[in-house]
């Protein structure tokens, strides 16, 4: 197979791992019988910017329907992108051809979320490992075996176990066996698709410690994708939240969990729930109104402003570009018409639904009573 | 008056490659208008624990007692069960689907909830469904009470399921991992409207989750469970700043932004157990750091430990050593060092393997 | 400098993760068994399977040594033999009369022998177009489903004509063509064969492309060829191998059909087909035997591959896996194939 040398890596690189610039991904959705035409498009990442400096680990949070995921794939360029450039180490990869990708491949790998769905089930596990290897034509033979055996070591898999099924190894294991595979080829990033969501507690912590000592020791970056806050709080050095395919802060980590200003990012940092009985009670929680609209048919202006609590009427009508605020260090980006203030409260959808329930226990209290028996 | 005193459970199912002892000796109270909060992982026989409360594990071999005020609950008859689900104590589960029927709209299985305990009439019984919907934040209430299950997103499943749950003002509810499906947002909707049930309607909750951080915020006591047995039971601030158990212990440490964890987390060895070969004495001696021999012979009891009132563990270490912290894992060492034998030297070589120094 | 309690190297995670995995699985060997070996042990127990695979080996033994059939009785499959084979009065001896086994067919034939050889041409077509409607139908349904687009358009389009084609007539006509003959009747009925399986796998495919491991394997550079037969296919392996042992019945049928109207191989060629024929016209001799004991043969080889395929497919189906704990006698140490090795436990 073609095996193209791996293009240089730059010395002394200053600039950036990788750029995204106004990434734009859209799902056709088609319906018809026999020619099907398009009647709408699912609007999955709409213009995200954003840049990776070497070595760091950036942390992309949102809900269902942010596009995070999507804008991950479009990165890796597992989906070809609508519009706009990613540059991946000085090379613009956004127009490849899957031949012309190919080495670039080599750099750049993904780890799954789902331990069990990530591993084909009927190839054996130093099958799975050693694949990258074979595909570049990188090793063969006893050398592969070696080499996916030293891997399997590094991420703290016996390597004796080189001929088992994946069935046959537990959640967190398994996420091992995608650690190591995307660790074949020697990566310089490596972008994280929820990896720890769906591991047992009390194994979640495992894993996160072997990204972190993987990072060291093979000097790599990784792009976090989670939705739990405390965990990309404890790993990423920067951290960038989405709300239905865009980005609406980003900032480093202590600067976004300490003076988050995005009325959304308000809300996401105090719905979570930290394991800490004295923060989690008191700090007071926004409950934003209603669901996360469809990316279907995303509202008009900022996106967000049908759930907002601070919503003006300009909200509706045109879109807050994403800058550093007044005041904010360069790093900080927010994309708000009217940031949250230091020490400002907000009041979101809780009266309503205090006053619900109370509604609720006040009207025919005893009804549940009569009857029953 | 606890509403529930759940005394020694033990819930076991034979199965072609064994018997699964799920619930192994259970016990806890609820008091009305609490929350107990039941933290445990996958295997820990915490979802077995709810569904044999009401009835809904046929099959299989329960022993022990629940007494439901005042009415023992595992000794009732299938109709006396049934009247007493969703009118007096209602269960919400993970999968909304596995209690939404997918033939039937929602808004008319909400009613026939209604209408199987009460006597109201079709009309009324409709009117409540739209203000549930309403009361569980669902927009457009009255169009989405004509809806069918498959018509609404996972959140408003949920949401409809905790509706259909609360109709009847139930006297306690039982969540099985609530939030495990939902949007961060969408959980604090939900947070926010059993709070508020809790505090309207004196509600009593029974919380089960593997999510130390929904029980920090809403339990009033806390059960961890490990391998189907209470492994420490207390208050919530307790458990938090002053575990005793070793797994406790180990499940702050390995956890970002826990009370007991900063900077690098420190995982838990191993893996939870399978439920058919439970090992001997303290189920949870392979993993535990401060296994001494005792532990791999003998059960220990489920005693109260030093600092407060109804904190409860299940571990041969001396009581008074709690809390997180190098002085509280010293004095754990230094107890252990002498009474480690035989027993535990088999378990270290094979641990030892990789060369971390241990106590 | 000692490590806290729970602070522990990523090594000794192997120690202390293989402890546990050791301990579950002490009886399995280092090397992994493949879900096929599992279905193969499994299917070891089925009785059913023991019975059809001994109907089934009876059958190819019997077509094995139908030379040495020939040469011990002295009797020829081709070759009308008026003297030695009708009685007295002319007619084709029964089942045990007259040193036949089997009896004789009008022209004083040994049906025995001529079953045996029968059973070759059956087995031979049955599971030569088979096989080549297994590989066309998996390469194609394959390619379809992995490319989508046109080419799924048009080969699905095309599997769908070809199940409703008219097989027969299609049959007669090129026989009348091209003259009936052996490598004819396999090719044709591998052409009508192959779109079942094709469909199939093309479903199967269509939904296996949408698994994570395939994207994975795309995002470590895999091209579109090497995923199909790499991944995607091992995980194929189970239906096409159920659909395959079920398909060679239905060719075996096929070809009867086409000899018995005189399209497949032709006389003086025995097969169970044309010998259920020879029934007819046969200047008014109808015996019996002439087509109960080709029916017969043809019975018990259907049969067999029938069962067989019924006993392969449960054996390959996990979720039929509590049937077999049934018939295991020793415990198995470990979860059972197919489970992961955690706490999780599938209590009902």
């Amino acid at each position: 197979m073609a095996d193209l040398a791996p293009p240089p890596i730059s010395p002394a690189a200053s600039g950036p791992l990788l750029q995204v610039e106004n990434v734009v991904k859209h799902f056709p959705i088609k319906r018809g019988i026999f020619f099907k035409r398009q009647i709408g498009k699912v609007q999955a990442v709409e213009g995200v910017s954003l840049e990776v400096r070497r070595g760091e680990t950036v942390g992309l949070v949102g809900e269902t329907g942010c596009g995070k995921s999507t804008l991950a794939r479009c990165i890796t360029r597992l989906h070809p992108l609508t519009s706009g450039r990613v540059v991946f180490d000085g090379v613009d990869i956004s127009r490849l051809s899957a031949g012309q990708l190919r080495p670039h491949r080599r750099r750049m790998q993904m780890i799954f979320q789902d331990p069990f769905g990530s591993l084909n089930p009927r190839r054996r596990v130093g099958s799975i490992i050693g694949d990258p290897l074979a595909i570049h034509g990188i090793a063969d033979g006893a050398e592969r075996k070696r080499r996916v055996q030293e891997l399997m070591e590094v991420v703290g898999l016996n390597p004796e176990h080189y001929n088992r099924f994946p069935s046959e190894f537990s959640g967190g294991q398994r996420q091992r066996i995608g650690v190591a595979r995307a660790l074949a080829l020697r990566p310089s990033l490596i972008v994280c698709d929820e990896p720890v969501s769906a591991l047992d507690v009390s194994v979640q912590a495992q894993i996160i410690n072997l990204l972190e000592d993987l990072q060291g020791e093979f000097a790599l970056t990784y792009v976090f994708i989670a939705h739990d806050l405390a965990v990309v709080e404890h790993v990423s050095d920067r951290v960038a939240v989405m709300y239905l395919g865009k980005i609406v802060e980003m900032a480093d980590t202590a600067e976004l969990f300490g003076s988050p200003h995005h009325p959304y990012t308000v809300a996401l940092l105090s719905a979570s729930m930290v394991a800490d009985p004295e923060k989690a009670r008191s700090s007071q929680r926004v409950v934003l109104h209603g669901d996360v609209p469809s990316p279907i048919n995303p509202p008009s202006g900022c996106r967000f402003h049908t759930r907002c609590p601070k919503a003006q009427p300009l909200c509706s009508v045109e879109e807050p570009p994403l800058t550093v605020q007044a005041g904010d260090p360069p790093g900080h980006l927010t994309a708000c018409h009217f940031p949250v203030a230091p020490g400002e409260r907000l009041v979101g959808a809780a009266p309503e639904i205090k006053a619900a329930v109370a509604g609720f226990a006040a009207a025919s209290p005893a009804m549940g009573e009569e009857g029953k028996g | 008056m606890s509403l529930l005193n759940v005394h020694d459970l033990t819930v076991s199912f034979p199965t072609s490659d064994g018997v699964v002892r799920a619930v192994r000796g259970l016990s806890f109270d609820v008091e009305p208008g609490k929350t107990l909060g039941i933290v445990g992982e996958t295997g820990s026989g915490k979802s077995v624990t709810a569904l044999s409360l009401l009835g809904l594990n046929p099959g299989a071999d329960i022993s022990g007692s629940a007494v439901f005020e005042g009415r023992e609950l595992l000794a009732m008859q299938p109709d006396q069960l049934r009247r007493i689900r969703g009118a007096e104590i209602a269960m919400i589960f993970q999968d909304p689907l596995s209690s939404l029927h997918p033939y039937y709209r929602v808004g008319w299985q909400i009613c026939e909830a209604i209408r199987n305990h009460s006597r109201t009439t079709r009309e009324e019984a409709m009117r409540q469904a739209v203000e549930l919907l309403r009361m569980v934040s669902i927009p457009q209430p009255e169009r989405r009470v004509q809806a069918y299950p498959h018509e609404l997103s996972g959140g408003m499943r949920q949401r409809a399921m905790i509706a259909m749950a609360l109709a009847l003002r139930p006297k306690l509810l039982i969540a099985d991992e609530p939030t495990t499906a939902l949007d961060a947002t969408v959980q604090a909707q939900l947070m926010e409207l059993l709070g508020g049930m809790q505090r309207e309607l004196g509600m009593a909750m029974i919380v089960i989750t593997h999510d130390l951080g929904l029980v920090a915020t809403v339990a009033d006591s806390v059960l961890v469970m490990y391998a189907g047995r209470d492994a420490e039971r207390s208050d919530y601030r307790t458990i938090f700043r002053s575990p005793h158990h070793p797994y406790t212990r180990g499940l702050l440490a390995s956890i970002p932004g826990a009370a007991g964890s900063g900077g690098r987390l420190v995982p838990i060895v191993g893996q939870p157990p399978s439920l058919i070969r439970i090992p001997s004495g303290c189920a949870f001696h392979p993993r535990c750091p401060f296994a001494m021999d005792v532990c791999v012979r003998d059960q220990p009891p489920l005693v109260p430990v030093s600092d407060g009132e109804g904190h409860l563990s299940a571990c041969w270490l001396p009581p008074e050593v709690v809390g997180v912290g190098e002085g509280a894992d010293a004095a754990r060492r230094r107890f252990v060092e002498s009474r480690r034998g035989p027993a535990i030297a088999g378990l270290r070589t094979a641990r030892a393997g990789g060369g971390a120094a241990h106590g | 400098m000692s490590l806290s309690p729970f602070e522990v190297s990523s090594q000794t995670f192997v120690a202390e993760e293989e402890q546990s995995l050791e301990a579950l699985d002490a009886s399995r060997a280092i090397e992994g068994r493949s879900p096929l070996r599992l279905a193969m042990a499994r299917l070891r127990t089925d009785r059913m399977a023991w019975i059809a695979a001994a109907m089934i080996v009876l059958m190819a033994l019997l077509a094995i040594v139908a030379p040495l059939v020939s040469t011990l009785t002295g009797h020829s499959p081709y070759n009308p033999d008026l003297v030695n084979g009708t009685n007295s009065f002319g007619q084709p001896y029964g089942p045990g009369e007259g040193g036949f086994i089997l009896g004789t067919d009008n022209v004083g034939r040994d049906i025995l022998v001529r079953v045996a050889y029968g059973a070759r041409i059956s087995l031979l077509v049955g599971v030569l177009a088979t096989l080549l409607a297994t590989v066309g139908g998996t390469v194609l349904g394959l390619v379809s489903g992995y490319f989508g687009g046109w080419i799924d358009a048009l080969l699905a389009r095309l599997m769908d004509a070809v199940l409703s084609f008219p097989y027969v007539l299609a049959a007669i006509v090129l026989a009348a063509v091209f003259g009936g003959s052996l490598p004819l009747t396999i090719g044709v009925i591998a052409f009508f064969s192959w779109a079942a399986i094709g469909r199939i796998v093309r479903g199967q495919t269509l939904s296996q492309k949408e698994k994570e491991y395939v994207e994975a394997a795309r995002s470590i550079g895999a091209g579109s060829f090497r995923i199909m037969f790499v991944d995607i296919l091992p995980n194929l392996v189970a239906p096409v191998i159920v659909l395959g042992t079920l398909l060679v019945p239905v060719a075996i049928v096929f070809e009867a059909t086409l000899d018995y109207l005189g399209v497949g191989v032709g006389p003086p060629t025995p097969t169970w087909g044309n010998m259920l024929a020879d029934d007819q016209g046969s200047a008014g001799f109808a015996a019996w035997w002439f087509w109960v004991i080709p029916s017969i043969a043809l019975l018990i080889t259907t049969l067999g591959f029938n069962l067989l395929g019924d006993s392969v497919r449960d054996a390959l189906d996990p979720r039929t896996e509590r049937l077999f704990a049934t018939r295991r006698k020793s415990a198995v140490a470990g979860p059972a194939a197919g489970e992961p090795i955690s706490g999780e436990v599938a209590a009902p």
